[in-house]
């Protein structure tokens, strides 16, 4: 039997993340492929406790030790590399998430396994490992072979969907200490979200702007048709580190992630960190003055048009169709 | 404080990017360069740090056409030495970016003071083959820690906050000298009148350091770059604006959305 393929559970306050199924999913069908077994691997004085959501696995580690929660990437990525060296793991499977980032590099780095970022696609062909990684804000696609079918692979976020829960018995559990690596990091308190004035993931209808808007004062613009449509105002990272608006109205990677019914996407150009919070809205519009933005894949309606100048028409047009 | 930035220019991709003859890397000729978000705002986080607790800002950037550009903005923001790496990384990897980081740093400061932190960007759009601030962390033997959104400095240490997701932060401690990977600055980053980026382009010098990269080579082989074929591609509304918001409208109430 080929060597196994290992997923790092991630996990964040006794709660499971949503890639730690994508990866299990992605996980599954690549170990299927190439005849080998899935393993998992979780972290943590509570690990324990989340291995009955791991089911996709054939076995899941867990190494129930405090000094893991909230580790620093050094600690995970020394723990990791052990686990990586006793199964003899030929692929690794890591989240591309904030909480991971980091970990698959620094393995890499020390195992002189090769890492591969931003994974979108996986498959064995041919006795090779193909991945496929989305570059340059999801503008290229870089087609990368691991010729020895070893690596480490850092997966993009609602790439691979996790499907339903698989039934299947429970994995086998295995107990195991995995070595704790010194570092001067440590953590102190988690800093929680600032809800704001206005809740954006309870929205039904939602105005996103993104470097498009081009000022601070456009932004009033948008304010209106929210307003004319009863929704509201949220924006992708770039106005958001303008300080334009709060942080409780970002959406994507480190903000929040929404599906509202309607999702106007103005002056944005859907890099997979945006669009990673969006993805799952009803109807998406994308308003874009470059006609190769990738937002345009995603949309289901569009238009190559400056949103500044489209903004005041929109807002005119529903005020006088809602009257 | 002493503050190292290390800044590697990304693809500008408002350009149309064009892959090149080999079907393997981008087209060289045709592609200009800019300043990663992250590294705007990992310079910004330095220059906050030394008008707030004092020092100095190094600000040192991977060679490539539109760098002086880069350094000489760094220097009408505050920062103190500008240097431009000359590097070769067949690759232009993340890999190859942080061996030539990691040589430069070796030779600027043999022994980094204690109260030293090398600021680089969290990750951008062009780490294929790992994030540069692990890799150069990994390199020196020092502490690492990404996402980071705000530092303080507070004795050996610094607080740092670093994002997760859902607006949830962390905070954490990490002793210096460390590398921290800026996601962006606690302020954003401030604006340079021109003037006073030509008045210093006329009076500053950028150094020149040459760094090379080792072993550039990340293990894995890029067999080919594609454009993403468009799937499921918006129907898209064409017109003079008037038009194009009288169509979006329209199709907001056909399917309920007004």
């Amino acid at each position: 039997m080929a060597n196994p393929v290992l997923v790092l559970g991630e996990h964040l306050r006794g709660v499971l993340s949503d890639i730690t199924g994508e990866l299990l999913a992605a996980g599954r069908r690549l170990a299927d492929s190439c005849g080998a077994p899935l393993h998992a691997v979780l972290l943590g004085k509570d690990a324990a406790a989340l291995a009955p959501g791991m089911k996709l696995a054939d076995q899941v580690w867990v190494a129930e030790q405090a000094e893991f929660d909230m580790a620093a990437p050094q600690v995970v990525a020394a723990a990791l590399q052990a686990l990586i060296e006793q199964t003899q793991a030929s692929l690794t499977l890591i989240g591309g998430t904030n909480v991971s980032m980091g970990v698959g590099t620094i393995v890499s780095a020390r195992t002189g396994l090769p890492f591969v970022n931003f994974c979108r696609s996986l498959a064995f062909e041919g006795g090779l490992i193909k991945v496929t990684s989305q570059l340059f804000g999801g503008k290229i696609l870089a087609d990368v072979m691991l010729a020895d079918g070893r690596g480490v692979l850092s997966l993009s976020p609602g790439a691979f969907p996790a499907g339903a829960p698989p039934n299947r018995p429970a994995p086998a559990l295995e107990r195991v200490r995995l070595p704790v690596a010194s570092t001067p990091v440590s953590f102190e308190r988690f800093i929680e979200p600032d809800c704001g004035d206005v809740d954006i993931t309870k929205q039904s209808t939602l105005v996103a702007v993104g470097r498009g808007i081009q000022s601070q004062d456009n932004l009033e613009l948008a304010e209106q048709l929210a307003a004319a449509l009863g929704g509201a105002v949220c924006a992708s990272r770039p106005v958001i580190d303008q300080g334009w608006l709060p942080l409780s109205r970002q959406v994507g990677k480190s903000g929040m992630t929404v599906r509202p019914r309607l999702y106007l996407a103005l002056g944005i150009s859907g890099a997979p960190e945006h669009w990673e919070g969006m993805q799952g809205s009803q109807c998406i519009v994308a308003v874009n003055t470059d006609p190769r933005a990738p937002v345009f894949d995603g949309a289901h309606y569009g238009a190559v048009a400056d949103a500044v100048e489209l903004l005041p028409l929109l807002t005119e047009k529903v005020k006088s169709r809602r009257s | 404080m002493n503050v190292f930035v290390l800044l590697k220019m990304v693809p500008d991709t408002v350009e149309d990017l064009e892959i090149g003859a080999d079907g393997k890397s981008l087209d060289a000729e045709t592609l200009r360069y800019r300043t990663s978000d992250p590294d705007e705002h990992a310079v910004e986080q330095a220059i906050l740090l030394k008008e707030r607790h004092g020092g100095t800002v190094t600000v040192a950037a991977l060679g490539s056409p539109e760098v002086e550009d880069a350094l000489f903005l760094a220097l009408a923001k505050g920062a103190d030495r500008a240097v431009k790496i000359q590097w070769e990384a067949p690759s232009g990897g993340s890999r190859g970016a942080a061996q030539a980081f990691a040589a430069y740093l070796r030779k600027a400061a043999p022994s980094l003071p204690a109260d030293s932190l090398v600021l680089v960007r969290s990750q951008a759009f062009d780490d294929l083959d790992g994030e540069i601030g692990p890799l150069l962390a990994e390199s020196l033997g020092m502490p690492y820690l990404g996402v980071v959104t705000g530092v303080l400095p507070e004795g050996g240490q610094v607080r740092v906050v670093r994002e997760f997701s859902g607006g949830l932060r962390g905070e954490f401690r990490v002793s210096m000298p460390a590398v921290l990977g800026i996601q962006s600055a606690d302020k954003p980053p401030r604006y340079v009148p021109f003037a006073k980026v030509k008045a210093v382009q006329k009076s500053a010098a950028i150094a020149v350091e040459e760094c090379a990269a080792t072993h550039p080579d990340a293990g894995l082989v890029v067999s080919a770059l594609r454009k993403p074929e468009a799937t499921g591609r918006a129907q898209l509304f064409e017109g003079a604006p008037e038009e194009i918001a009288e169509q979006l409208v329209e199709v907001l109430q056909k399917n309920n959305l007004l």
